[in-house]
């Protein structure tokens, strides 16, 4: 039914509107601890945002994304504590070396091709995090706390500290999903989708694949490296395996994005929603919740590759967010019909 | 429909509609092919030649309608089991596997077929120079040496019918040639040969009856010497 | 001389990783696609070992050969009735699959073991050395591991280029669809393919467990260093493999004199360093 699934369509657009505006508010609205468990989910939702666009888009599919999100945290306590930079400062420069970073490693892994380059990213990941264990300055293999001074610039009160906190976390979830969507809206975008459906053809009319892939690979660097600083700030600690966790910061975000949908814009909101919903319940099970979650996104991937989202897409009339590119109603109005096939 | 020359056909298609998703690529069709005798698809690209060998050979996704091959009820069964049961497809493209020698490509044929009458010195003997070349690897064969690999994979599995796929596309007019006068030769051992092809004059020279196929359907069907150049043009083309 | 000590440590450990590399150089050679579980199966039959060795009490090498047919069977199954569903289609979704299932074994592990580290005991041959001369000592062990790991290469090869059943792997490893269109069965021989590989992941457990320690979490660095050996030694290269294992277990081999991080650190710098000069391996065969 048209009318009904435009209606649902608008109401669904309604209530985005309405939660992104409530969540811009949260420190004004909440308790403090669902304000720091709302921080966490805005940091797992710039990683899950992140993800996605390498694997669903630019079918760039790393299991190594915690390298950057680790290298975040260390730059971050390398610029604040031992620099004595400015902590809000320390933030985007951590997002500049994860991005200097990444250009080396880009370099090394995009010599492998589709499972080879993920597990290259990977071993990456292990290199960085060995590094960091091996650096005395940073508290060496068993971390180091961040110094109280720079805890307090955040605030000196904790209800201001987890509001700022709260903010800097929620500014850079909205400017990834910003960012994925002006790219994804651009002409690299459509070449992206073009990309993800047919490589060879898309080269073929003219799509610069190894541009969209540096890009994309390069781009999501600085958000993880960002991320990891504001992790560090809400965690107060840099330890090698804490702050390169490959179960946080990959393994959960794969699972979320894949059960949430991956490859489409809603998707890793939608599951990085649906696993903070769940989490509370799931944490007291132990190592079982890790095979609930495995299990569930295989059975996900086996069943509607779209996750949840290509269920809740069947029932609306549009994306929430319109990001496909769709012709213009003049092109549409002066096309030629095609040709009924005779029968 | 028209049936052949032999009392009880080797193969019969009857009523056979192939399907992509919802595109309907062959149409109603109804083919008959005898013991010994060669048969020629024709039609232009896209009339769905290939994809009817596909679909006799249990390979196309959506089929309906009947195939019935030495008595049989085929449609529905698995390629291995319509191979074995004496079917087999020298592709389009050959596509051979170019890691493996000639020696071992044939040697699948052999092993993926009935157990019959020829042998690899019935192959040797009809493509001499393949055995120089046996142990070469095929993939640096040229385009008429990996042809008769492909050919020679196919009869060595013992093959009541022949399928074969467009073998004069990308060929020399002087391979082409030598490879249709080898046709006759096959035929002689009883095996009956469905032969697909766009180059018109090739497949009727060799042909028994022949099909046109035109946007999924049968537009004509006969003996070549029956019909006119100009009958089976227009028929080609739809005109 | 100590280094030479070393040298021959790396090289013996070379033999043990070239053993977790030969699986993973078939699925990922014949089906094109990496099983990023592959690791974590090595610990799971490793742990299968220690019950039937230590709940039944049995030898080790019976236990082994035991477990060798139930491989085959399992990774048979694995690919006939879950990979195959997604192998072969978007890298994506093999890669998804093998990842869960890899999360699913680590915690299922750790589930039903605890997380303490295990060892399978061999008896008077883990201790037992071999005297080289000029004072140089290298366990019996160690030894017969390497010699089992050239052994299981020499197997391999004679399988994929010698035998009837090698010919359809490669058959199908070129050009599945050409496979299906001449009525080779591609799931069935992909299913032998993988059975295979386990078979290799059940000698190399078998290995493994007597040689080091192992606990639910051991499998990823085991998957790292089948990759880095299938990379090294050039992708679709069983000897090469070989080759490659020789080069991980030296360069980590001299790493250790350090500590067990610079140990686990000499390996993958190699292994990245090659792939900045020579990303196509030391024996490519592509």
């Amino acid at each position: 039914m048209r009318s009904a699934s435009r209606l649902s369509l608008i109401l669904a657009r309604l209530v985005c509107a309405a939660a992104a505006a409530a969540a811009a508010a949260a420190p004004l609205l909440l308790s403090q601890n669902d304000v720091v468990l709302l921080t966490e989910f805005m940091s797992m939702l710039v990683l899950a945002i992140m993800w996605n666009l390498l694997a669903g888009y630019a079918d760039i599919v790393t299991v190594g994304q915690h390298a950057f999100v680790g290298v975040g945290a260390y730059a971050f306590f390398g610029l604040s504590a031992l620099a004595g930079l400015d902590p809000y400062l320390a933030i985007p420069l951590a997002g500049g070396v994860a991005l200097a970073i990444a250009v080396p490693a880009m370099v090394l892994v995009f010599r492998l091709r589709t499972a080879y380059l993920a597990i290259g990213t990977w071993v990456v990941a292990e290199v960085l995090m060995l590094i960091a264990g091996k650096l005395d300055a940073f508290g060496g293999g068993s971390g180091t706390s961040l110094p109280i001074s720079i805890v307090l610039s955040f605030g000196r009160a904790r209800g201001d500290r987890l509001a700022v906190i709260y903010w800097l976390a929620f500014a850079l979830a909205a400017a990834a999903m910003l960012a994925t969507y002006v790219l994804l809206r651009s002409r690299i975008g459509v070449g992206l989708t073009a990309m993800r459906d047919n490589e060879e053809g898309a080269a073929a009319v003219g799509v610069n694949i190894t541009y969209a892939r540096i890009l994309c690979f390069l781009g999501t660097a600085p958000f993880l490296g960002m991320a990891g600083a504001i992790i560090t700030v809400q965690k107060l600690r840099i330890a090698p395996p804490a702050s390169f966790s490959i179960t946080d910061w990959t393994v959960f975000v794969i699972f979320n994005v894949v059960i949430g949908g991956i490859g489409s814009f809603e998707g890793p909101i939608l599951g990085t929603i649906v696993y903070f919903a769940l989490r509370q319940n799931l944490s007291g099970l132990g190592p079982v919740h890790l095979i609930l979650l495995g299990s569930f996104s295989i059975i996900t991937i086996l069943v509607e590759r779209r996750g949840l989202w290509g269920l809740v897409r069947r029932m609306l009339d549009d994306d929430l967010l319109p990001i496909a590119h769709k012709p213009s109603p003049a092109f549409r109005a002066n096309a030629l019909p095609l040709r009924a096939a005779r029968r | 429909m028209i049936t052949g020359t032999a009392p009880e056909p080797l193969l019969t298609l009857s009523g056979v509609c192939v399907f992509y998703g919802n595109f309907r690529a062959i149409d109603q069709i109804d083919i008959a092919v005898g013991a010994g005798e060669i048969v020629s698809i024709i039609g232009a690209n896209g009339a769905g030649k290939t994809t009817l060998l596909k679909a006799i050979i249990g390979q196309a996704d959506r089929v309906e309608g009947r195939i019935c091959f030495a008595g049989a009820e085929i449609l529905g069964s698995t390629t291995a089991a319509i191979v074995r049961s004496g079917i087999m497809l020298v592709p389009e493209g050959r596509r051979l596997f170019p890691s493996l020698t000639v020696e071992e490509n044939l040697q699948l044929g052999w092993e993926v077929g009935r157990r019959g009458q020829i042998g690899f010195d019935d192959v040797f003997r009809l493509f001499p120079v393949l055995r120089e070349q046996r142990r070469q690897r095929a993939g640096w064969l040229s385009g008429g040496q990996q042809q008769m690999v492909a050919l020679g994979r196919a009869l060595l599995a013992n093959p009541r019918l022949l399928l074969c796929d467009e073998i004069s596309l990308g060929l020399a007019p002087q391979v082409v040639a030598e490879l249709y006068a080898l046709i006759p030769a096959i035929k002689a051992r009883g095996i009956g040969i469905l032969i697909v092809e766009q180059d018109l004059e090739r497949s009727l020279s060799v042909a028994d009856r022949f099909y046109c196929l035109l946007e999924g359907r049968v537009s004509l069907a006969g003996r070549p010497a029956e019909v006119t150049r100009e009958t089976v043009i227009r028929h080609y083309f739809g005109l | 001389m100590p280094w030479i000590n070393q040298l021959l440590q790396g090289i013996l450990l070379g033999g043990l990783y070239t053993m977790f590399a030969t699986g993973l150089s078939l699925s990922a050679g014949v089906m094109r696609f990496v099983n990023i579980a592959h690791g974590d199966f090595i610990v799971l039959a490793c742990f299968a070992l220690l019950v039937l060795t230590t709940a039944l009490g049995l030898n080790p090498v019976v236990a082994t050969l035991i477990v060798l047919p139930l491989a085959f069977l399992f990774g048979f199954g694995l690919q006939r009735f879950l990979l195959q569903r997604v192998v072969g289609q978007n890298v994506l979704l093999v890669i998804l699959v093998t990842f869960g299932l890899s999360i699913i074994i680590e915690n299922g592990l750790l589930e039903g073991f605890g997380a303490d580290t295990r060892k399978v005991s061999g008896g008077w041959l883990e201790t037992a050395t071999v005297a080289l001369g000029h004072g140089i000592n290298v366990g019996l062990f160690q030894v017969l591991t390497f010699i089992a790991a050239v052994a299981l290469v020499a197997v391999l090869d004679f399988l994929l280029y010698r035998t009837g059943i090698g010919a359809k792997i490669r058959a199908v490893s070129d050009d599945v669809a050409a496979a299906d269109l001449i009525g080779l069965s591609s799931g069935r021989i992909y299913a032998i393919a993988m059975g295979i590989s386990f078979v290799t992941v059940g000698i190399a457990a078998g290995f493994m467990s007597v040689w080091t320690n192992f606990d639910p979490a051991s499998g990823p660095t085991r998957l790292l260093i089948a990759f880095e050996v299938v990379v090294l030694g050039g992708l679709g290269s069983l000897w090469g493999s070989l080759a490659g294992g020789i080069v991980l277990g030296i360069a980590q081999s001299i790493g250790g004199q350090w500590d067990i991080t610079w140990q686990m650190l000499a390996g993958h710098i190699i292994f990245l360093l090659v792939l900045a000069v020579r990303p196509q391996g030391l024996f490519p065969r592509y």
